[in-house]
């Protein structure tokens, strides 16, 4: 039955999007648009990875286990914004000053952790395919666990970057653990409850049956 | 961009604040925003328009004015970094009205020998009022050219008669949570440790450069601004022009400031413009002009190079950045 709003919530994902269009074609990015742009599309990118990481600990939560439809979905989107963001810094903030960018990359550790975990979306989006989840095998899962990695970088480039109020990193990093301390949690309670495992059994899709 | 004689016309003459204003009602209308944006657009201009002009204002010494291109006020007065009024670029502009400015005085004390209490109308009395068009260069590497009204900080320092102790001076800023909501404090606690502070040295301080500012655009000081007192030194960093001023202090010692204190690897005291030290997060060696797509060279104290740099003679400021 989720499903049948799989396209609802695809255009609810867009709609950040759409907000940054019309902004931009009525001249409502302030002052500073470039700066405006990059933090939206960074923001919304943070923001949707973390909800790409709620969806396990719902499904195992709600039982709910079709949700897991969504999660290929919000990953996706998560990569969508992060590839914006970057561009937004390349194209418009630098202008293609590839030198500059570089030196960036090399000396400045937010945009170091930044730019490392953009980089290491792009497997995870390459492989997102179903025929890639098949041919991957248990290598898969293996290699998505990255977003773990990931999440934990895009947290702390947004905690190095700001200049003195921390509230907002420090939001997204309450959230993410929170994620990542239920898995755990989990994982430790299913090793230790012969129930929950039984339960754990049943709420992970196997390949086979995911089609 | 001005062609002939800028020192003569006052960047009010040119754009009149109702002609600016009616423009943007006229755009906002026009691209048919919907009646939401319209009103908000009308009650941001009722904001603004609500402050008083400022008779008298004489144009600045021809030699620190620019004739680079003004920003617009709306950029000016939206997009300020004003922590006691929030952190956001835009929070000070909401919560200006807050900062109410009336009464206001201005404890002048320390190493002097005539300590002073001043109401702010009698500061506005000190010396007459010129327009200063300055570029403003932030330390987040963007910046902006600005039409300031004020006069020489020195009118004020000879007002109370230093005595030769007097090294420094520290400017404070006010704490009232009421009138300054961002100084409340919150869960993951204050990002400043309040009085926002600030410094300058005695020849800094001094130079005709930098002023007391109660204006911009003719007009009073915007909240979001400073108001009703604050400080322009324009080869400087933007965050050493502390904003809305209750205490002048004349120390023998190096005083504290507050970006120095939270973060010494990254702000130093002295804070002059130079694309030669860079942040240590971020490049120093350009900046976004706000309204330019391209990014600049950052110039050596901001442009004000051969006006100042006599100051730093013989100083490493590298070490002293």
């Amino acid at each position: 039955m989720l499903s049948y709003l799989k396209p609802l919530a695809f255009i609810i994902c867009l709609i950040p999007f759409g907000q940054l269009l019309y902004r931009a074609y009525t001249n409502d990015l302030g002052a500073n648009p470039i700066d405006t742009i990059t933090r939206f599309t960074g923001s919304w990118s943070l923001f949707i990875l973390l909800a790409t990481l709620a969806v396990t600990p719902l499904r195992r939560i709600t039982g709910r286990n079709d949700l897991i439809r969504y999660r290929r979905m919000l990953g996706l989107f998560a990569f969508f914004y992060a590839a914006l963001h970057f561009s937004t810094y390349m194209v418009l903030d630098l202008y293609f000053d590839f030198s500059a960018i570089a030196k960036d990359i090399l000396k400045r550790p937010y945009i170091t952790v930044g730019f490392s975990a953009l980089v290491l979306l792009i497997p995870l989006a390459a492989t997102s395919t179903s025929g890639m989840i098949r041919r991957l095998g248990k290598r898969w899962q293996q290699l998505h666990y990255l977003v773990y990695v990931i999440a934990i970088l895009g947290v702390i480039h947004f905690y190095w970057l700001v200049k003195s109020d921390i509230s907002r990193p420090a939001q997204y990093g309450l959230v993410l653990v929170l994620l990542l301390g239920f898995r755990l949690y989990y994982k430790w309670s299913a090793a230790s409850t012969p129930r929950r495992r039984a339960l754990s059994a049943v709420a992970t899709p196997r390949k086979d049956q995911a089609a | 961009m001005l062609i002939k004689k800028p020192e003569e016309i006052k960047a009010a003459e040119i754009t009149s604040k109702e002609l600016y204003l009616n423009r943007r009602q006229f755009i906002a209308s026009a691209l048919g925003a919907g009646a939401a944006f319209a009103a908000l657009d009308l009650a941001g201009a009722h904001n603004v328009h609500a402050l008083e002009k400022l008779p008298n204002v004489k144009k600045g010494p021809a030699a620190y004015n620019t004739s680079e291109k003004l920003n617009a006020l709306k950029d000016i007065t939206s997009y300020n970094n004003f922590y006691e009024l929030g952190v956001d670029k835009g929070d000070p502009e909401l919560n200006a009205k807050y900062l109410i400015t009336k009464p206001w005085s201005v404890a002048v004390e320390g190493e002097v020998k005539k300590a002073k209490t001043f109401a702010i109308e009698d500061i506005m009395k000190l010396a007459p009022l010129e327009e200063r068009i300055y570029r403003m260069r932030c330390v987040e590497a963007w910046s902006m050219v600005i039409p300031w009204i004020g006069f020489p900080l020195s009118a004020l320092i000879s007002q109370v008669e230093p005595t030769n102790n007097a090294k420094f001076i520290q400017f404070v800023t006010l704490v009232d949570p009421k009138r300054m909501p961002g100084q409340k404090p919150s869960l993951f606690g204050n990002p400043i440790d309040w009085p926002y502070v600030e410094g300058l040295r005695m020849d800094e301080a001094m130079h005709p450069l930098t002023i007391l500012c109660v204006g911009l655009y003719g007009e009073i000081l915007p909240a979001q601004n400073g108001a009703p007192l604050r400080l322009v030194v324009p080869w400087k960093y933007g965050f050493k022009s502390i904003k809305s001023i209750v205490k002048v202090r004349f120390v023998e010692q190096q005083p504290a400031t507050s970006w120095n204190k939270m973060q010494p690897q990254e702000y130093g005291f002295y804070s002059n413009v130079n694309p030669e030290v860079d942040h240590p997060r971020w490049t120093q060696a350009t900046e976004r002009r706000i309204g330019e797509f391209l990014r600049r060279k950052t110039l050596p104290f901001n442009g004000y190079g051969e006006q100042v740099a006599s100051l730093y003679k013989g100083m490493d400021l590298k070490k002293f950045y």
